[in-house]
């Protein structure tokens, strides 16, 4: 069986976002990381390998510097990695989905795995636009899963708690915050995935025509700024407080 | 312009956000059509103004909740601009319409103008985004951003059985640790961190919460910690993303993914101990305090109102 994940390079969650000429300024990011979300989908997708055996390619969208993302994964167990080279700025939502799409229909999974939302445009399109197009049956807010029989067992978030749902394959799982954290890498794992190749990919290898993108991008701005709050000393605050919340912002 | 909603539901009833997106296609110059996937809601659909007709979609698909299936059904409904809730249901099933029809996809607007121009939070509010965008095309958007309009309507409803295979088995349903109101729905919200020094001591929050309808809800460190205090408190990167009126958080430092949550809180009020925590620097309200000193007298001057 092939096992696909499906990961982004994010700003890290603790990069400030500055922006410059109406445009986020990717260049001011200190530190690039594989998306939150897509790092539970790695482990679960390792977790699955382990066992059921199979394949695990770990599949990237993205520019250049993403690559290295790819070898992060290697370095946890991903066996092989794939590179669809594309200019973020160039393509929308549609196009992406339609890239990863034929890079896994091109590796021949059957079972896919993601984030819920990557961490930069917090979108969430991708997973569920990507079981559409291959006619895969999608599973959202996943905090679990496990191969039972042939097919698939999954914890996912509903509305009112918690649903264990079983599902064949082809099957995509879009992961929310997992029971389990990502493994980290050991040093082996780090040597050995320094030599793994990573497979490159252009949209035209895919057989992928990128139309001009149908969300046309504006502008980015930095989010309107709070006035400064009020502070106050100690406990004896708190009536002073609990008025200003009933008179001055009334929302008690 | 034509605009389809597909309609939010809670249990039997509608969710408040489906007015809400009544509210917004009509301010972009819209005239929406609300489907009802399952039949659910679709008389109180009918009363909201603006409304131009109502679906009742009915089907077995819509027992269970399945987006490729569902979006099977709805798709062949759906005109003009789609418009569905960016919560983690909306958000699937749009995703997977948007994928069928291959019509562009704009996910969590908190702003639309005429045009249509799209404004969101990206990088979990450290930017605003705006794009713009044409029918057709699907547009989620996020709970609360936009107005709901009143209640004086009466469109016609009409039924249409649609039903697709499902491919995905509920084999157990399990249900939430407590009845307690949840984060994602409520107007204010009592958060406790690490600060609070144990589970235990989150009852003073329930406590507080009870006296004014609150959720209750906690950082990352609280929830990884305590096994008592369950995931689907969490607010944050990885938790929830809230937008209450109120949200007080209570012994939680004010981490940069714990901001990601919660900053867009209309007014946030912070109690911790630590005067330079950063929790301070979005609180439009601190109290440097304990808050075994602070929430007793919060309880008894929230219990005079
Ligand atoms: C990828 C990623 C995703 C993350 N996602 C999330 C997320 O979704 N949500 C989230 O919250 N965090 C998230 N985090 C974790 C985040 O970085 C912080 O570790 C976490 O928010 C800290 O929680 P805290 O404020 O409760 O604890 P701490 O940082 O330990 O803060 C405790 C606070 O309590 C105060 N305090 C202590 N005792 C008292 C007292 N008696 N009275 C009053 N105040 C007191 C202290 O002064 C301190 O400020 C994420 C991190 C990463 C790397």
């Amino acid at each position: 069986m092939t096992i696909a994940v499906l990961l982004k390079q994010v700003p890290d969650t603790t990069a400030k976002i500055t922006v410059s000429g109406g445009r986020v300024d990717e260049s001011a990011v200190g530190k690039w990381s594989m998306s939150p979300y897509d790092e539970y989908a790695l482990e679960y997708a390792l977790q699955l390998k382990e066992s059921g055996g199979g394949d695990l390619v770990a599949i990237t969208c993205g520019p250049a510097r993403a690559s290295k993302m790819l070898t992060d994964a290697a370095a946890v167990g991903a066996d092989s990695l794939v590179h669809v080279v594309s200019d973020d700025s160039g393509i929308d939502s549609s196009n992406t989905q339609s890239l990863l799409a034929s890079a896994v229909q091109r590796i021949g999974a059957e079972v896919v795995l993601c984030g819920k939302q990557a961490a930069d445009t917090n979108a969430g399109s991708t997973g569920p636009g990507v079981a559409s197009i291959l006619g895969f049956t999608c599973v959202g807010m996943v905090s679990e899963v496990s191969a039972e029989g042939g097919g698939f067992v999954a914890m996912r978030t509903s509305p009112s708690g918690n649903e264990k749902v079983s599902v064949s394959k082809p099957c995509l799982f879009t992961f929310d915050k997992a029971a389990t954290e990502m493994r980290r890498p050991n040093v082996r794992g780090i040597m050995m995935a320094k030599k793994k190749a990573v497979e490159t990919l252009t949209p035209a290898d895919l057989g992928v025509t990128i139309d001009s993108p149908r969300v046309t991008l504006e502008s980015h701005s930095a989010p309107a700024e709070k006035p400064p709050g009020q502070k106050f000393e100690g406990a004896e605050s708190v009536p002073t407080v609990v008025s200003k919340l009933r008179d001055e912002a009334n929302v008690i | 312009m034509e605009v389809t909603i597909i309609a939010e539901t809670t249990g039997d009833a509608l969710h408040p956000v489906t007015a809400q997106l009544v509210g917004a296609a009509c301010s972009m110059g819209g005239a929406p059509t609300v489907i009802c996937p399952g039949g659910i809601g679709t008389s109180e659909a009918s009363t909201i103004s603006g409304v131009v007709k109502v679906i009742s979609a009915e089907g077995d698909c819509f027992g269970t909740f399945d987006s490729g299936a569902w979006a099977d059904a709805l798709s062949p409904l759906c005109e003009g601009v789609v418009m569905t809730s960016s919560s983690a249901h909306g958000r699937e099933v749009l995703a997977q319409i948007a994928a069928i029809r291959d019509i562009p996809i704009v996910q969590d607007a908190t702003g639309l103008e005429s045009g249509i121009k799209v404004t969101r939070p990206i990088y979990s509010g450290k930017a605003i985004e705006t794009s713009v965008v044409s029918p057709p095309c699907a547009i989620s958007i996020r709970q609360n951003a936009f107005e709901s309009p009143g209640s004086d309507g009466s469109s016609d409803i009409s039924t249409v059985n649609n039903s697709s295979d499902i491919g995905v088995a509920v084999k157990e349903a399990l249900a939430k640790a407590s009845e307690r109101l949840d984060v994602g729905e409520a107007d204010i919200i009592i958060s406790g961190g690490r600060g609070m020094g144990d589970p235990s001591n989150f009852s003073h929050l329930y406590e507080i919460a009870d006296i004014v309808g609150a959720a209750v809800g906690a950082s990352r460190a609280a929830v990884d910690t305590w096994d008592e205090i369950p995931h689907d408190m969490q607010v944050g990167q990885t938790g929830k993303t809230v937008n209450p009126s109120l949200y007080i958080a209570v012994g939680i430092s004010g981490a940069i993914q714990h901001l990601a949550g919660m900053r867009s809180s209309k007014y946030i009020v912070a109690i911790n101990k630590d005067a330079d925590a950063p929790i301070f620097g979005v609180a439009d309200y601190g109290i440097v305090s304990t808050w075994e000193e602070a929430l007793p007298s919060l309880k008894e001057e929230f219990g005079k109102l």
